[in-house]
């Protein structure tokens, strides 16, 4: 495996290794191109995954303190707790659930399918699902996503069958086990999906695509690409051109370093990236790096999510196998006549019973609660994942009291539900519960958001640079050889997990960025 | 469809502080391990009373009463308040006072200890009145960890845990549901 020296300027910095940061360092390192990727958490493989909710979650989550405000739910129940994502190698992709959904056209043309909605920044994407389409397919191929180059979808489970049974019984017509990105058939050097469960805490056999066990050891094959975990960026240097130059982080040992690099490429996820540019403030940039148009951290998205659970007669074991194991599409449309613009999508999604009694309605208390836990075994569920509005006040800033171990100010993540995300929360609480109801439910739930997984949008993509962060490769407008490569430059959410669409943005953001290294553009 | 065995299992061990063996739970049960301050297990306290520790105990159960778990489950979820008495003084503070509050509202309404007020709606009402407390506040976040993260409850509630290690349930009964309906 390669190691960099911390003053070889010719590598391409990383900061991250999830779905963005690994793919891109993958795709880097097949070229040619050095790679240095630092990553904030441990490096945990799959020998050591726990199959156990609490446990998993001290080893994996991102625990560091945030500080929340806004309307959301979240800010009430989980107010230093925003978002549910992993701090290890691989990233979030260690804990996805593996659906991986392509953008509707119309998705990508936000603002001008939508028209102009009051308290939202909607605006179309500088790509088409045209443009897009080989990239996706590429993606695919990369992460054995079923339903795709003809690889046979999962067998579905006993919460699946719930699913699609009352489905059916609405006169739902799109119902499957989804496009999942974990192996129905033995692929890539891995096994076939064991049914475990426990997709969130680290897949135990493989089956499941994590950049931690297949993009960052390919790239490391290569001798091109160095991954260094345990190492927190708290800022990107420039010089007095303003082209970055380097980035610092805290090593395992609390200490500073300082990683020299030709290019930057920051995938911390949606709440770490502009926190990270925002911390980078210098004189020659006061707002932070990549921030003329002032929109760093702002239009922070979350999907109108929710869940519905079900209590029925009969046992359902929903926990055996697959957690996300099917999914509804017919919802998915945009069909304003509902009452509100895009659409959403319902996914099973189960948890064990640790979880359940912490997510399924927090704070509450008594035997309207403990009743429901007793129906426990009897559960069934499913996740509601819609498109959110971007609104301006929807932002990520640096807490202006409140510093991480490191003395970098935390993020501060500020979140207030448009009049469509409510209406939408409310019909999909409503289609899940009828769902349920018609297959016998004997009581639902409808369960608000757990801490966000699908964070997005705070350093979105624009046409035109005063209206965003980066260009329609992820390069930022203001700084040439400063890229955004993960989640936050989706300019709007769609009403689809986000995976796929930043995998097959890395793979093309890696073929744009080769070519203007190599034309000496960068 | 496979079931799972919700008895209790005899060689499954439940150890609590101050018991000189490890003992069965269902022996613990047998022998009287019952909210009580009486009870060997609350005399035993160093650092709380065994008053105050039964009634943690009981306030555990009416917070989230289940009727297919024994008292020890909620006995054990809140056994570490005794230890952390011991090391926080401030904590001990907070739990002292909080229990001196709600007592004090049980005499007023009940002329009666919490402990002591005989129905479960009655002893709810009265936290109803401490819920914003931080004596509530803490013991209803703890036990959440404290109570639904234990093994021991998990097949009396139907869920069974890791599955890695015995294969998945790919032959396990990952979709052996046969009770729905035909559409």
């Amino acid at each position: 495996m390669a190691t960099f020296d911390l003053n070889d300027d010719s590598v391409v910095c990383i900061v991250g290794s999830g779905a963005g940061g690994g793919t891109l360092g993958n795709e880097l390192a097949q070229k040619g191109i050095k790679v240095v990727i630092l990553e904030a958490g441990g490096r945990h493989e799959i020998q050591d995954f726990v199959n156990d909710e609490w446990a998993s979650f001290g080893q994996l989550a991102w625990k560091d303190m945030r500080t929340t405000s806004g309307t959301w739910r979240v800010a009430h129940d989980f107010p230093n707790l925003p978002a549910w994502i992993v701090k290890s190698v691989g990233g979030s992709t260690v804990h996805w659930a593996g659906a991986s959904l392509r953008f509707q056209e119309h998705e990508f043309k936000a603002r001008s399918t939508y028209g102009a909605i009051a308290g939202t920044t909607l605006m179309d994407w500088p790509i088409t699902l045209a443009e897009m389409e080989p990239w996706y397919a590429k993606a695919e191929d990369k992460m054995g996503t079923t339903g795709t180059n003809n690889i046979p979808r999962l067998p579905g489970n006993n919460n699946y069958k719930v699913l699609e049974a009352g489905a059916r019984r609405l006169g739902y017509k799109e119902v499957h086990t989804g496009n999942m990105s974990i192996n129905s058939q033995p692929r890539d050097g891995r096994g076939a999906c064991q049914q475990i469960g426990f997709c969130f805490q680290g897949c135990k056999s493989g089956g499941k695509w994590s950049t931690l066990y297949t993009e960052i050891p390919k790239g490391e094959a290569t001798g091109n690409l160095e991954v260094r975990p345990n190492a927190m960026a708290v800022h990107i240097e420039h010089d007095a051109q303003g082209k970055v130059v380097g980035v610092v982080y805290v090593d395992a040992n609390a200490k500073q370093q300082r990683q020299k690099a030709r290019v930057v490429a920051v995938a911390g996820n949606s709440l770490e990236s502009p926190r990270l540019l925002l911390n980078s403030e210098s004189a020659k940039y006061p707002h932070g790096l990549a921030n003329s148009s002032g929109q760093v951290g702002h239009n922070y998205m979350r999907h109108t999510t929710g869940s519905v659970y079900a209590v029925f007669e009969n046992p359902v074991h929903m926990y055996r196998g697959t957690t996300m194991a099917g999914i509804v599409r017919d919802e998915a449309r945009n069909d304003p006549k509902r009452g509100f613009v895009g659409g959403y999508e319902l996914e099973t999604l189960s948890l064990g019973l640790p979880f359940m009694a912490a997510f399924l309605n927090p704070g509450a208390w008594g035997r309207s609660f403990t009743s429901a836990i007793d129906g426990y075994a009897n559960m069934a569920g499913l996740w509601i994942v819609g498109e959110d509005m971007p609104r301006e006040q929807n932002r990520v800033t640096l807490d202006p009291k409140v510093k991480d171990a490191s003395g970098m100010p935390v993020a501060s993540v500020h979140c207030d539900d448009h009049e469509n995300d409510d209406k939408m929360r409310n019909h999909a609480y409503r289609q899940g519960a009828a769902l349920y109801d018609a297959v016998g439910a004997l009581r639902t739930f409808p369960t608000p958001p757990y801490p966000s997984t699908h964070n997005l949008g705070t350093n979105r993509m624009s046409a035109n640079a005063r209206d965003g962060v980066v260009n329609k490769w992820g390069q930022t407008h203001d700084i040439k050889n400063l890229f955004v490569s993960d989640g936050s430059q989706f300019t709007t959410g769609a009403a689809c997990n986000p995976t796929l669409t930043i995998v097959a943005l890395a793979i093309r953001q890696a073929d744009a960025m080769a070519g203007m290294m190599s034309r000496k553009e960068i | 469809m496979r079931e799972v065995d919700r008895r209790t299992k005899v060689s499954r061990r439940v150890f609590l502080r101050g018991s000189a063996t490890a003992v069965p739970a269902a022996a613990i049960a047998a022998a009287g391990m019952s909210i009580s301050p009486e009870a060997a297990w609350a005399q035993d306290a160093k650092n709380l009373t065994p008053h105050t520790m039964a009634t943690l105990a009981r306030m555990a159960r009416d917070i989230y009463p289940h009727d297919r778990l024994a008292d020890v489950y909620y006995i054990k979820a809140v056994a570490g308040y005794d230890d952390k008495a011991g090391q926080d003084a401030g904590f001990r503070k907070m739990v002292e006072a909080g229990m001196a509050q709600l007592d004090a509202s049980a005499q007023q309404h009940h002329k009666s200890s919490y402990m002591m007020v005989e129905w479960e709606a009655d002893r709810v009402v009265l936290l109803q009145g401490v819920e914003q407390g931080a004596l509530f506040k803490k013991l209803h976040g703890d036990l959440l960890v404290t109570l639904y993260n234990n093994k021991e409850v998990w097949p009396k509630f139907g869920y069974e845990g890791a599955s890695a290690d015995k294969g998945g349930y790919i032959n396990r009964g990952f979709n052996d549901i046969d009770w729905l309906p035909q559409v």
